[in-house]
């Protein structure tokens, strides 16, 4: 017995789970994790920007990890600070202000569970069309882009001297990386951003030699995660957000068994 | 007639300094097209950053260089793949290019790995590794091969076998090389133009004018200077007092 809530939840994870696949690969492979954090952190600050000025969520917080994610590559490139002191510098300090401007929003009713965690079964029309339209032009950039990017990520320099501009590509991947964010932001919520966006990857990994088959696993095993998450949340009246972290917990483990068998 | 050689790379008067410091000064060289141009010197010397000045690793420098050409092919001194990345070697030749299957057969048959093909890059030893990245940057048939130190870790053997490998590369893919090279007696008899560097441009000519150079023998010692005698050995070209090759008629 399915209901409408239900049915635009399912349709909502399997949005975001298409394109936390692939990104999360990139975030795993770049050694990114904590930048994930720092960026969900700042994304507070967005919310309540957006609370603020009255408008909308997703775009607020677009802008506010952008503008942080930004920031983050002009320092390391300017000050001598090492990237984990840097994203742990902007991820406390966006964390700190987006609580000093929630004091001043006393006022307003605040739901800072519902951030934290994410409501998926309180997506409606707008939020699909919004995960879906945005993921699809995440995904189609990030087609585009894949050939520099990922040579970037092999190696720098091999990219700078056959004329593949890194920096560039390192920017408009930052960029979609908040914007993965700001969409997914009211799904699973700020905690479980990051978690959706490694451990599927990191399963991914587990179980495969080459990358677009790990970029497969991953997308498979985020859908996966959406699936058995929210159907025994449903089950069990868990929370939806957490239940589809745990599905990728689960699966993690699985892949590790499996992985162990073929060697043997 | 002469077939007139096209100017790839030039470099005029550049330089590049960190922290105050400069690395390397005043470099002036240029690369054509069939000539391999060598860059030699002591540990810190600049030879390293006068490659990542020439491939525009470097963007903050003093002095100019041209680029006559973007397909660039690169053998850095070192690298590191992540092992957090699931690469084969097959993936790893087309990362900055689509090579034909072909062309990456031939490729990694011309550096003796074609049978590491379908492995990871993260399990090769550091010479299969080496003959893998110069496989990679001669399949996309490069204009300009940059190799700095290019065969290091790789056996005796194989080391001799490179060196020929790169000479007949320059040849029939006419491109030019800029090459860095610790191994004195390869430089002598295999290079156009050598350039023997120490923070500046020490001396630079044919290997034949360079090894007579006075400072030449004073960074590498008097034996340097019989590595010449040694590996003397047949030119089917002269070369102008500028570098410029005058093939034998």
């Amino acid at each position: 017995m399915l209901d409408d809530f239900f049915i635009r939840a399912l349709l909502a994870g399997i949005g975001i789970a298409l394109v936390t696949g692939p990104i999360g690969c990139f975030i795993i492979w770049r050694r990114l994790s904590f930048f994930g954090d720092t960026l969900s952190h700042s994304a507070l600050l967005g919310v309540t920007m957006a609370i603020f000025f009255d408008i909308n969520i997703a775009f607020s917080v677009f802008v506010v990890s952008s503008v942080v994610a930004i920031m983050l590559l002009k320092l390391q490139k300017t000050t001598k600070l090492p990237g984990d002191a840097l994203l742990g510098l902007l991820a406390h300090s966006s964390l700190a202000v987006g609580l000093v401007v929630i004091g001043f929003l006393s006022s307003i009713r605040f739901d800072v569970m519902g951030l934290l965690f994410g409501d998926i079964l309180a997506v409606n029309q707008n939020d699909l069309l919004l995960i879906w339209i945005g993921g699809a032009l995440i995904l189609l950039i990030l087609k585009l882009i894949w050939k520099p990017l990922f040579a970037t990520t092999v190696n720098y320099e091999l990219a700078e001297a056959e004329g593949m501009n890194p920096d560039k590509y390192n920017t408009i991947f930052t960029v979609l990386l908040a914007a993965i964010i700001a969409i997914s932001i009211k799904i699973v919520g700020l905690l479980l951003i990051t978690g959706m966006l490694i451990m599927p990857a990191a399963m991914a990994r587990n179980v495969s030699n080459n990358p677009i088959q790990m970029v497969k696993l991953s997308i498979f095993g985020g859908l996966l995660s959406v699936l058995i998450g929210l159907f025994s949340s449903l089950e069990f009246n868990s929370a939806s957000g957490p239940s589809i972290i745990t599905a990728a917990l689960l699966l993690f483990c699985f892949s590790l068994i499996k992985f162990k068998k073929i060697k043997n | 007639m002469n077939k007139e050689k096209k100017t790839l790379l030039k470099l005029e008067n550049a330089g590049f300094s960190k922290n105050n410091k400069w690395l390397v000064k005043g470099v002036s060289l240029e690369v054509r097209q069939g000539e391999i141009v060598t860059l030699i010197g002591p540990n810190g010397s600049g030879k390293s950053t006068t490659a990542k000045i020439a491939l525009g690793i470097y963007k903050e420098i003093e002095g100019k260089v041209n680029k006559f050409t973007n397909k660039i092919g690169y053998v850095p001194q070192k690298i590191s793949i992540d092992w957090t990345l699931p690469i084969r070697v097959i993936d790893f030749m087309s990362l900055t290019e689509e090579p034909t299957e072909k062309q990456i057969n031939i490729a990694l048959n011309l550096t003796g790995v074609e049978h590491l093909k379908n492995k990871s890059l993260g399990n090769l030893s550091g010479g299969e590794f080496q003959r893998v990245l110069i496989a990679r940057a001669i399949a996309k048939q490069p204009d300009i091969l940059v190799l700095d130190e290019p065969v290091q870790g790789v056996d005796f053997k194989g080391e001799i076998a490179l060196y020929e490998l790169i000479k007949k590369i320059s040849e029939k893919l006419n491109c030019g090389i800029l090459l860095i090279s610790h191994d004195l007696h390869v430089v002598m008899s295999a290079t156009d133009f050598v350039v023997c560097l120490n923070g500046h441009v020490c001396c630079s000519g044919t290997p034949q004018v360079v090894a007579k150079n006075d400072e030449y023998k004073e960074l590498f010692g008097d034996r340097a200077s019989t590595t010449l005698s040694i590996y003397e050995h047949k030119h089917d070209h002269t070369h102008s007092p500028d570098g410029t090759i005058k093939r034998k008629q």
